[in-house]
This record gives structure tokens, sequence and C-alpha cells, in this order.
């Protein structure tokens, strides 16, 4: 479940989180806005509240049942809406910084050949930004790892809920805790060391 | 017939390529462009020189709106540059440039930066694209270069690359923003070449630079530009052996002796 939760959460965060950067540096007012307050407004939000939200406020208040029929489907559905919202924040100012990194000759040549904003951004400054925070967004994800446990909060069996469930029954708490925290590193390590190898394989040589 | 004949006259192109009317630019209280009149006609090799400062670049970067103006018109082909947005996209399309700093794609190969633009903005298939980039590759002389990545190439080969890139999307006139100043000594004329070759070709060029051997050579105009303004136009034989104004005698008197 911790898996499941990590790797949907992971590719919607970097999906909306690029969309997120893409509306800081665009050219509509209205757009930039938006994107800056939802960066600082999500980032500054703890996780807790926010899937809590999700679950009570949105699920409870709102009726939002993300098209599931049962009550655990619906609390996955959302806490990955929730880890999503959460972790694009981060994603969105990973990137941010990423694409102050790619030199105003890059976007420059590409307007100058007739690429449209959309175009520049998507064909030359993204994959060139995207490159060179592989390493900050390793630690993005790695951090969205250990937030899943959060999810238990609203009932999702992740790693978290599943021990504190076994820590009730066995009463081995040191062992038990012990076992879970092996099974986050064995997770999260393979992460960073893949993430650091792509970066240095897919580096941008200037 | 003669309607048809007629017809053609009316949206047969006027000779000038490049007009810009009363061109004014400001960088905060810094006058930058001063009432800047110039036209270019088609097929005509202008260069632009002149000191550190004097406006030779923002002048080169505002014919593509890299640059924006505060006041007067700029005319490329009949149409006055557009707002941003599609129509612009467009019209850079028509209008080649080279920078100072070369601005390869550096996550791109060669033959992908030559061909980016052609599959993305003329929407060639890529098949042509690449046919089209190895020529261009092989007219620029480094054809063999191809599969290599900008930062593996020499300053010279690289803006010899950016011409083709530029090339490639059959420019009707080519910007030129001090394209050897970047470079070392001995990777100068490699590139001067390609563009003396451009030029015998007809190309419409604008070259902003500081070889003045090039501009001996090639223009078929020297403007000269200091303070913001144009203060002389001339012939290169003219501007060079017998400079009207007492700012380009004073300038070349400081480059030429040495």
């Amino acid at each position: 479940m911790t898996v499941k939760l990590t790797a949907l959460s992971a590719v919607g965060s970097l999906v909306w989180g690029t969309l997120l950067a893409a509306m800081r540096v665009s050219p509509v007012p209205l757009m930039r806005g938006f994107g800056t307050a939802y960066v600082n407004i999500v980032r500054n939000i703890p996780l807790t509240v926010i899937i809590l939200f999700c679950s009570a406020g949105l699920a409870d208040v709102f009726g939002v049942t993300m098209g599931a029929e049962d009550f655990k489907v619906q609390g996955f559905r959302l806490a990955v809406l929730g880890l999503v919202a959460y972790t694009a924040a981060f994603v969105c100012e990973a990137l941010r910084s990423g694409m102050n990194t790619v030199p105003l000759g890059q976007a420059e040549a590409a307007r100058a050949i007739g690429l449209s904003f959309t175009q520049t951004l998507w064909l030359v400054v993204l994959p060139q930004a995207f490159r060179s925070v592989i390493g900050p967004l390793a630690n993005v994800l790695i951090a969205l790892t250990k937030n899943t446990t959060v999810a238990a909060a609203i009932g999702v069996a992740e790693a978290a809920y599943l021990m504190k469930t076994m820590i009730e029954n066995e009463a081995q708490t040191l062992l038990i805790g012990a076992v879970f925290a092996f099974g986050f590193v064995v997770l999260t390590l393979p992460t960073g060391l893949f993430m650091g190898w792509l970066s240095k394989r897919l580096a941008v040589k200037r | 017939m003669t309607d048809v004949s007629v017809a053609k006259e009316d949206a047969a192109p006027t000779d000038d390529l490049v007009v810009l009317k009363s061109v004014n630019k400001h960088f905060g209280a810094l006058h930058v462009l001063q009432d800047i009149d110039l036209t270019i006609t088609r097929g005509e090799v202008v260069v632009v020189i002149g000191p550190s400062g004097s406006g030779k670049s923002t002048l080169c970067r505002t014919i593509n709106r890299l640059e924006t103006i505060d006041a007067g018109t700029i005319a490329i082909d009949g149409k006055p540059l557009p707002q941003e947005g599609k129509a612009l996209a467009r019209l850079r399309a028509d209008v080649g440039m080279v920078f100072q700093s070369f601005n390869l794609f550096a996550h791109k190969t060669v033959l992908e930066n030559v061909m980016l633009g052609q599959i993305k903005v003329r929407k060639t298939d890529k098949k042509q694209a690449e046919e089209k980039a190895r020529a261009l590759l092989d007219r620029v002389g480094v054809a063999t270069q191809a599969d290599k990545y900008p930062a593996q190439l020499s300053g010279g080969q690289q803006q010899r690359v950016a011409i083709a890139r530029a090339l490639a999307m059959d420019p009707k006139v080519m910007l030129f923003d001090e394209p050897t100043s970047a470079l070392d000594p001995e990777m100068i004329n490699e590139v001067l070449e390609v563009m003396q070759q451009l030029a015998r070709d007809g190309m419409t060029m604008i070259v902003v630079t500081h070889e003045m051997g090039f501009a001996r050579s090639a223009a078929n105009r020297v403007v000269f530009m200091a303070d913001g303004r144009i203060v002389e136009e001339a012939t290169p034989d003219q501007f060079f052996s017998n400079p009207r104004s007492d700012r380009a005698k004073d300038f070349l008197s400081k480059i030429l002796h040495h």
C-alpha cells in the first residue's frame, strides 16, 4: 500500500508540479498569481491538516467520493489527492530553481527560431531544468515516501497504520518499529541512488 | 492576362525588407536608441559598428522583438512587428538570428538543434528536416559533428551550427549580434568565411560586429552608431578611407592603429 501510494502520488505531483512551475513563469499575470499563491499556501500547511481536510472536508462535507464505492478506496484516493496537492508545491519550487540555471540565451534562441512560449518551455527550458534538479527532486520523492505515513490518519492501511495495529496486538514495540524503519530505508535508499545515477547520466554539459 | 500581371505587380513585395522609423528605446534613464531611421533593402548586407554601449546590439535585437521599443515603428517585408503571440512567433521564424554566445540548445545534438525549428515551427516531416539539416551542416563545414552535443564543439564550430540552425528556417533576413566576439582569434575566420559566403549568395544580412575586415569586404553599407544614434551611413570604402563625422574618425583611429 505504501509503494502504491508513493508511486501514484509521485507521478501526480510531478505532473501537477510541472504545471505549477509553468504557471509561475508564464507571461499571464493571473496564472503567475495563482501559481505563487498556491505554492505559498500549500507548502506552509502541515500535511496532516491537508490530508484530514481531504477526508473530512472534501468527502464528508462536500461529498467528494472520487468515484469510489467503498470507504477504503475512497480514503486511498483522497490520500493520493492530498499528497499530490502538497508535494507538487515542492516539485514546483525545485523546478523553478532549475529553470533559473538555464541561461537566458537558450530561451531567446528558441524564441528567435519562432517557437511559441509553450514550445520554448516544453522543448528547451524544462528538459534542461529537470536535469539540473534531479538531486533536489530525489529529496522531494524521499520525503513523499515517508509522508505517506500521514495517510494513516484517515485510515489508509499503509505501513504506519499496519505498524500501529501490530504494536497494539503484539506489544513488541521496538522490534516492530525497527522492522518498519528498515522497510522505509529499503524503499527510499534505491530512490536516492537511482536519482543520483540519473542526474549524472543526464547532466547537461555547457 | 493583363489583370493577372497587374495583380502580380501589386502583390510584389517592395525592395525594402526591414524598415525602422524613428525608433526610440530607454533602459531606465538611459536613452539607448534615439530616433533611429534605417532601411535595409532585399539582398543588402549592412554592417553596424560603433563603440561599446552605443546601442548596436539593442538595435539588432529590436528587429525580432527580443527587445521591445518605446516609440517608432519597425516593419519587416511591409508588415509591422506584431505584439507578443502567434503572429510574432511566425515573424521570428522568418528572421534568423545568430547570437554572440551561440546559444545552441545544450541538451540536444547538433543535428537536433538544426532540425528542431523545422519540425516544430515549419511542420516539416522528420526525414526532410534531417536531410536539410545535414545539407546545411555540410555547407557550414561541420557535417562530421552532427551527432555530438554543443559542449563538445569548439566555439567556431558552435557558431557555424548556430548559423545553420538559423538558415534552416529559410529566413528572409539574418541578424548577427557580434557573432565573433566570443571566439578565439583563430576561430573567427572560419565563421566570417561562412558569413561571407552567405553574403555572396544574396542573403539580406544585418551584422553587428567589431570585425572591420568583414565590414570592408562583405558590406554594402556601413552604419556607424554612437550614444544611441546613427552618426554616419556610408559605403565601406567611403567610411574607412574618409569618415565624415569626428566621432567616426575618433573611433577608427582607436581601432585601426594597432
